[in-house]
């Protein structure tokens, strides 16, 4: 016990110690020296801008502790190599005599710092080699490889997100199936294992039975496959068929309930730790291509070029796609200026026009989500009358199967229709290109993610009207005897129809569509076009599955299964449609080029995704009759019945842990992490600025030397002309050979990076 | 037997490149095949005379990894002795040790000023400027789209106000670029045998 204690405080310790290094001492770490802080008092170097706002802001501030910053280079030892201007050697020389200076130097360390490097340098080949490793084991690598050098990086992205969402899939189903299914397909296999349901007389533990009777049709099996209904009711699909409250093994009880509960948050918890991982080496990279803003056509000439490229039809892509940017950014510049020479009145006349246009597109979304509302309710009436009734005609069955559909019907055409709508609006309300972009895809993106929530809410409302004003049990238990399964069977249904008709509209639309361009020469053919591959649109629609994915599994155990082979499926559907009937993209995927947009609509998705599941567990009442929750009030409460469980010092260690308290404080931790690593990041900024003003300084400095009066340094004339005539790449620096020095080290701060 | 010859009399040439270069003796010898392959009945397999020999650009430019460059002219041109562009096997080390992967950033943005400096004198004005965007897109900007990039690539990394870039501008502008070292280097499959 006391040594829990000891270990508790260390570990507190420890954090505040990191805590208070990272939010006081990082921001100054950036001004510390490292390696040689030697510094000479030198005149000159003495007047450059950043050093006497240095000394400027020492004078202000009290505190000493801020030292010069060494980037400087003063005395030119990084290490890097002297790369300066005033060498007339060949330059590829100058490598070499660096490189034995290095070799020189390294003679020099020790045998204990030499045992080090060497360790270090086989530790870092062989976690080369096991990422080489690694990254050969993914799935499908060769496909994208493929299709990254047909097609790009922006539909590269789409795929390898694909990939993603699979695996992603693929271990949320593991999870539920290791602590959800496995004990109970033990339990029937195993005849020394015991189950405990746990007796209810009440009426609202009936659960009538829904498999079909009689004479079952076969278009009956197709229906109910595809609706979850019937003979899947009760399968291990769905919530209902999980009644189990312990298991009680030889040697330990499960207590079936408690997992159930916790593999739910822990699919949640391990979708968002690894989104955000992932998300995090995308962020750093979009970090870095925000200084795009500062330069971004000096980029796109001077480094946009790709020297790799062999391929005659790559070469034309990339001459297309740096058109289109250099276009797009000139657009902006146009428009950018337009904007800022806009008058009062044209403002006003923008403003009025946007906030009507806003108003039309509220008012769409609210027909959108009305609409949805009453086909839910139209086809679960529909569903319940129906339910008994075994039909012989091939028009009931298809009228069953729509009635069945519908709300997903409904949700598919708004889908089509909103994004098309949005796209017509934008055109109007006169933003630049880049943020008319992104407006419209947030759009789409609220409308898809919105419309399952409305279906969800409109279900439940289905579900807690009763006749009786408050019911009995909580939710409608005549009509809804087992609500969870009916919520999974709409989950169940919406992923099979979203799977449907992706594969329908490549069938349908894609195919014919290409076959038109290919073989017709007529204006249809010409105003249509040959397809590109939209990559908003498509990623806007897995990330739909995937929300569906997240807020069925609390309901229906199996959907992750089901997800993973739909993506496995989808990923070779949109592979062929794509070689076959797309074209390469002229236009490059600007706005939302970079893996972080995937994975920020993804997160949202999982933000919308989280808030269902947590009113239903929470709020609503569980059902009586069917599911592992039927001895408690709502499923939630088998979190607190099991911790009473526990002895006092471990209820007491959760409660500290769960208590407002401790929640505060690891918040001001991650705030305060945050406001450091923005300092850090400001810092970095005015740094780079610096910079610049202090070559400003030393190239206008080296003018008026040249201008005044040529010197002819020592140092020039020491080094060795070489034998040859002087070629064309050694002459270049023979210009700067005459060049003043200006004190007694060259000015390496013009050449580090 | 002519691989053996060869490498007996390359040895002594390999030595004095291996210092001044970042490639293997492997590497080297599959280099000066693919050197000789340009021009077979120029480059001789014998170097110990070392014998002055050039191919000419027209050749070189024919190569797979230059072939789709906008700037392989001026690439050869910049690394060949006569500013012609017609390479010893010196020179044409040079050039893919410089555009290897493991040449060091700073010898790359020197190369690169090289490169785009068309009228070489060692400042990168308007004019070159706007040859390199006419190379880079073909001619499918307009005369006035390529003024205006033009214009706005002197204004962003101009700093001594000179309507010019020097070395040192053009320095600290590649320096705040990120994709500059995985744009501007050829990839090993130059040294896959063929």
């Amino acid at each position: 016990m006391h040594l829990f204690w000891r270990v508790l405080r260390q570990i507190v310790v420890k954090c505040l110690y990191y805590f208070v290094n990272v939010c006081f001492a990082l921001p100054f770490a950036v001004f510390f020296t490292d390696r040689s802080g030697r510094v000479t008092s030198n005149p000159l170097l003495d007047q450059l801008p950043s050093y006497q706002s240095l000394l400027y802001r020492r004078k202000s501030s009290s505190s000493g502790s801020k030292r010069r910053s060494s980037s400087r280079g003063r005395m030119g030892s990084s290490g890097s190599g002297k790369w300066t201007l005033l060498k007339p050697n060949h330059n590829i020389h100058c490598v070499c005599a660096c490189r034995a200076q290095r070799l020189e130097e390294a003679g020099q360390l020790s045998s204990w710092s030499q045992w080090r490097e060497s360790t270090r340098r086989y530790l870092r080949r062989l976690r080369e080699d096991a990422h080489q490793w690694m990254s050969s084991l993914k799935l499908w690598r060769g496909d994208i490889h493929a299709i990254e050098g047909m097609f790009g990086t922006g539909i590269l992205s789409y795929f390898s997100f694909l990939r993603f969402l699979v695996l992603l899939n693929f271990i949320i189903f593991l999870l539920m199936f290791s602590f959800v299914m496995l004990p109970i397909i033990i339990y029937i296999l195993c005849t020394i294992v015991i189950i405990c349901y746990l007796p209810t007389g009440s009426v609202c533990s009936q659960y009538p039975s829904s498999s079909r009777r009689g004479l079952v049709i076969f278009h009956e099996h197709i229906t109910d496959l595809l609706s979850g209904g019937g003979f899947l009711e009760q399968t291990y699909l769905f919530y209902g068929f999980y009644k189990a409250d312990k298991i009680i093994f030889p040697n330990f009880t499960y207590n079936v309930p408690l997992a159930y509960l916790l593999v739910t948050i822990a699919y949640l918890i391990l979708s968002l730790i690894w989104i955000v991982k992932r998300s995090a080496t995308g962020f750093k990279r979009n970090l870095v291509q925000d200084e795009d803003r500062f330069q971004s056509f000096c980029n796109k000439i001077f480094a946009g070029w790709d020297f790799c490229i062999t391929n005659e039809n790559a070469a034309r892509l990339k001459r297309s796609s740096l058109l289109y940017e250099i276009r797009t950014d000139l657009e902006e510049e146009r428009i950018k200026q337009k904007i800022a020479d806009r008058t009062q009145k044209e403002k006003c006349r923008i403003y009025i026009i946007r906030f009507i246009l806003n108003l039309f597109v509220i008012g769409v979304l609210a027909a959108c989500f009305y609409s949805i509302y009453v086909a839910t309710t139209y086809s679960q009436e529909v569903q319940l009358d129906n339910k008994k009734v075994s039909c012989f005609f091939i028009e009931n069955f298809i009228m069953d199967l729509i009635y069945e559909y519908l709300p997903s019907i409904v949700i598919t055409l708004a889908n089509f229709i909103t994004p098309v709508l949005f796209s017509v609006i934008i055109n109007f309300e006169d933003y630049s290109p880049a943020f008319e972009i992104r407006f419209t895809l947030m759009r789409c993106v609220f409308m898809r993610l919105t419309s399952i929530g409305v279906l969800l809410f409109s279900l439940w409302s289905q579900i807690t009207k009763c006749e009786e004003d408050p019911c009995i049990c909580g939710y409608n238990h005549v009509l809804y005897s087992c609500w969870e399964t009916r919520v999974g069977q709409e989950m169940y249904k919406l992923a099979i129809f979203d799977f449907i008709i992706i594969f329908a509209v490549t069938i349908f639309v894609e195919f014919p569509r290409k076959l038109i361009v290919q073989y017709c020469d007529c204006g249809l053919a010409k105003w249509v076009g040959q397809q590109e591959f939209a990559i908003p649109q498509n990623v806007l629609e897995i990330v739909y599955g995937q929300t569906i994915c997240w807020i069925g599994t609390f309901y229906c155990p199996l959907l992750p299964a089901v997800c993973t082979i739909k993506y496995f499926f989808i990923f070779y559907i949109k592979k062929i449609s794509l070689m076959n009937n797309c074209r390469p993209a002229t236009r490059p995927f600007r706005a939302s080029s970079s893996n972080f947009f995937f994975l920020g609509v993804l997160l949202i998705g999982l933000a919308l995704a989280c808030l269902p599941v947590i009113v239903s567990v929470a709020q609503i009442n569980c059902s009586q009759a069917c599911g592992p929750f039927v001895s408690y009030n709502t499923s939630w409460e088998v979190l607190p019945h099991t911790i009473s469980q526990l002895p006092n010092e471990a209820q007491k260690l959760l409660y500290a842990i769960s208590s407002e308290a401790f929640a505060v404080l690891a918040m001001f931790y991650v705030i305060a992490l945050a406001g450091a690593y923005k300092r850090v990041i400001n810092q970095l900024r005015d740094q780079l600025a610096m910079e610049g003003r202090d070559k400003r300084f030393l190239i206008q400095k080296l003018c008026q030397a040249q201008h005044s009066s040529p010197v002819k340094s020592a140092v020039s004339s020491s080094q060795p002309r070489t034998t040859r005539s002087p070629s064309y790449h050694t002459s270049f620096a023979n210009n700067f050979s005459e060049g003043v020095f200006l004190a007694h080290s060259p000015p390496d701060a013009s050449t580090h990076v | 037997m002519i691989g053996f010859h060869l490498c007996k009399d390359f040895c002594v040439l390999f030595y004095f490149f291996q210092d001044c270069t970042f490639f293997t003796r492997k590497e080297m010898l599959r280099l000066h095949g693919r050197y000789r392959e340009l021009a077979p009945h120029l480059v001789p397999l014998d170097y110990t005379n070392g014998p002055d020999i050039r191919v000419p650009l027209a050749l070189i430019v024919t190569m797979p990894e230059l072939k789709e460059n906008p700037f392989r002219d001026r690439i050869v041109e910049t690394f060949s002795e006569d500013g012609e562009g017609n390479q010893s096997f010196n020179d044409f080390v040079d050039m893919f040790s410089v555009l290897c992967e493991a040449s060091p950033r700073e010898l790359k943005t020197i190369y690169a000023f090289k490169i785009y400096d068309y009228n070489r004198d060692n400042f990168i004005c308007k004019e070159d400027l706007h040859q390199t965007l006419v190379k880079l897109t073909k001619g499918e900007l307009s005369a006035e789209e390529v003024s205006l990039v033009c214009d706005k690539v002197i204004e962003e990394a101009d700093l001594d106000g000179d309507a010019k870039l020097s070395f040192s501008d053009f320095e600290n502008m590649i320096s705040k670029a990120p994709d500059f070292l995985s744009a501007f280097h050829c990839n090993s499959r130059l040294f896959t045998v063929v």
